[in-house]
């Protein structure tokens, strides 16, 4: 790794973390200041969900679910958290490298004296640096929210605790797939596509699996791996699933360095 | 040994040619002209030895080693000029230069301000609020601030306005006089001509002709014109001569052979006017096009 290049792209994405790590930090507030209303109104609340339309339900992770205890509720609205996180690690993924190359400074990055392999190290722990960020803003904004707006609701603490670990592996998904991806395509003209399709994608693909009930889709989308509801109500993870997230990022980390180390990369036109 | 050794490089994008068996040798403190209409394959040259792009086969040394193998290592005595120059969002040009000067281990800072104050660089400006000729001078600037052994010009004057130019070459003479060997590539053949000892041409992807700038215009063709009233074109038309033609009352024509056949030639007609004069290496160029 070289400390000038990881400075240099840390402070390049300085404004999206800001940006993301504020919105997420708003969405955490928005829905626990919405809490104590939701449990106050608890048995209508749950009455009404029950005519809810099954598959609406189940599109909203809420089938199974006690939204008038803390932990049941934060299960609810960590979902949307989750598609945040998902977006935003999906984006720094894909223009980790395609972004040099679309505004052409490769040329400039490339014929400095560093190796290819010292470059992506850089970049992407340049890029985990700001996914931290972003991490720790959504640990204090849970604690801190939940603490205000939960009233004399009690909770249990590691489960909370399991799922927000579980942020890392989560990030580091979609950051590694979305390299990869951005360096098995030949050129990457716009980012934003490419990391919504990622990021949301892999939710559908989780809704999917659940209206379905077909269970070999679970195994695809971190969005199951790391379902907030499973996590809360057993206070673990699911491990043989959380292994294959992992096993799908040791491949596309490994498979993006060796894809970069052979890249041509394109010349202006 | 060379500090360039290119040995039958061949890159293919695809189906596409970039260049075919590309072979010569750059020797040390000569600025070699590489030269050749747009799409030739120039680029795709430089980038192959600044490992940008990898060969299809065939190979290259810089300084003896191979290019691809120890890269990082080598393009530390590097400097690069690329074509077009476009640089990070919201940097100043103070930032990047700054930037560029961190990845080499020794201190840059005193030529980085020389350069800077040499080219009227304003330091504070933001890059991207820059003509496109000032960003080419930050191009510059970055390109030689860590004092290189080896420096590639991609068309380096494009966009300059003739003052600069002027500066940019008197810089890059002063650069070779230093003892660094450039690799100069352009498209426009007065500059090749003004800057370089020797020249590549390179057309379609494969060398013409690699020779001394001098030997090209030398040994190879006169210009000849000849004023004359009543003058017919075809009384020159002899073995040698090409590119014959007549326009108001003077014929002009390239001449290749023993020169004493065309001195008898024109000595038996009443003259106005001769020339005979060394064609320039655009007109020498265009022979290689035909």
């Amino acid at each position: 790794m070289t400390m000038n290049i990881f400075r240099q792209e840390f402070k390049m994405r300085q404004r999206s973390v800001i940006t993301w790590s504020v919105a997420v930090a708003a969405l955490i507030l928005v829905y626990t200041s919405l809490f104590s209303s939701f449990a106050d109104q608890a048995e209508l609340l749950n009455e009404a969900m029950a005519n809810f339309p099954e598959g609406l339900r189940t599109a909203f992770g809420i089938k199974d679910v006690n939204l008038a205890t803390v932990l049941g509720y934060f299960g609810f609205l960590f979902l949307f958290v989750q598609i945040c996180l998902a977006i935003q690690a999906a984006n720094y993924g894909v223009s980790l490298v395609s972004v040099e190359e679309r505004e052409w400074t490769a040329d400039f990055l490339l014929s400095k004296p560093v190796g290819r392999a010292q470059i992506l190290t850089s970049k992407l722990l340049a890029a985990l640096g700001g996914l931290a960020i972003t991490d720790i803003v959504v640990w204090i904004s849970t604690f801190a929210f939940i603490a205000l707006f939960r009233g004399d609701r009690t909770y249990e603490v590691k489960p909370l605790l399991m799922l927000l670990l579980s942020i890392v592996p989560f990030q580091l998904f979609f950051l590694s797939v979305g390299l990869v991806i951005s360096l098995l395509v030949k050129r990457v003209r716009s980012v934003t596509p490419y990391a919504m399709a990622l990021g949301f994608g892999m939710y559908v693909l989780s809704v999917f699996g659940d209206l379905l009930g077909e269970s070999t889709l679970e195994k695809l989308t971190p969005f199951k791996h790391f379902d907030p509801n499973y996590i809360l109500k057993n206070g673990a993870w699911d491990l043989a699933l959380v292994l294959i997230s992992v096993a799908v990022i040791v491949i596309s980390l490994v498979g993006s360095y060796l894809r970069y180390a052979r890249r041509d990369i394109p010349a202006v036109v | 040994m060379g500090v360039i050794e290119v040995s039958h490089l061949t890159k293919y994008y695809g189906k596409a040619r970039g260049i075919v068996d590309l072979s010569f040798q750059v020797e040390e403190g000569e600025i070699f002209g590489f030269i050749g209409p747009n799409g030739a394959g120039k680029s795709t040259t430089i980038r192959l030895l600044l490992s940008l792009i990898h060969p299809t086969s065939g190979s290259a040394t810089i300084f003896g080693k191979d290019c691809i193998q120890y890269g990082p290592q080598l393009r530390r005595e590097i400097g690069y000029l690329p074509s077009e120059v476009f640089y990070y969002d919201r940097m100043k040009v103070i930032d990047l230069l700054k930037y560029s000067a961190s990845f080499y281990p020794q201190d840059s800072t005193q030529r980085m301000n020389e350069l800077a104050e040499l080219m009227e660089l304003e330091l504070n400006r933001r890059i991207e609020d820059l003509s496109y000729g000032n960003r080419k001078k930050v191009g510059i600037v970055q390109g030689l601030l860590h004092r290189p052994k080896l420096v590639f010009l991609d068309e380096p004057t494009a966009g300059l306005d003739p003052l600069m130019q002027r500066k940019t070459f008197q810089l890059i003479r002063e650069e070779n006089q230093r003892g660094v060997t450039v690799f100069f590539s352009s498209h426009i053949l007065g500059e090749v001509q003004r800057m370089c000892t020797r020249v590549a041409i390179i057309r379609e992807g494969r060398i013409v002709e690699i020779a001394d700038i001098r030997t090209l215009q030398q040994n190879n063709y006169k210009k000849v014109r000849v004023d004359a009233d009543d003058l017919d074109a075809a009384y020159f038309d002899m073995p040698g001569v090409t590119n014959l033609e007549r326009q108001d009352g003077s014929v002009r024509f390239f001449y290749k052979g023993d020169i004493n056949a065309v001195m008898h030639k024109i000595g038996q007609i009443a003259v106005s006017d001769v020339t005979i004069e060394e064609p320039t290496l655009e007109e020498i160029f265009m022979h290689y096009y035909e």
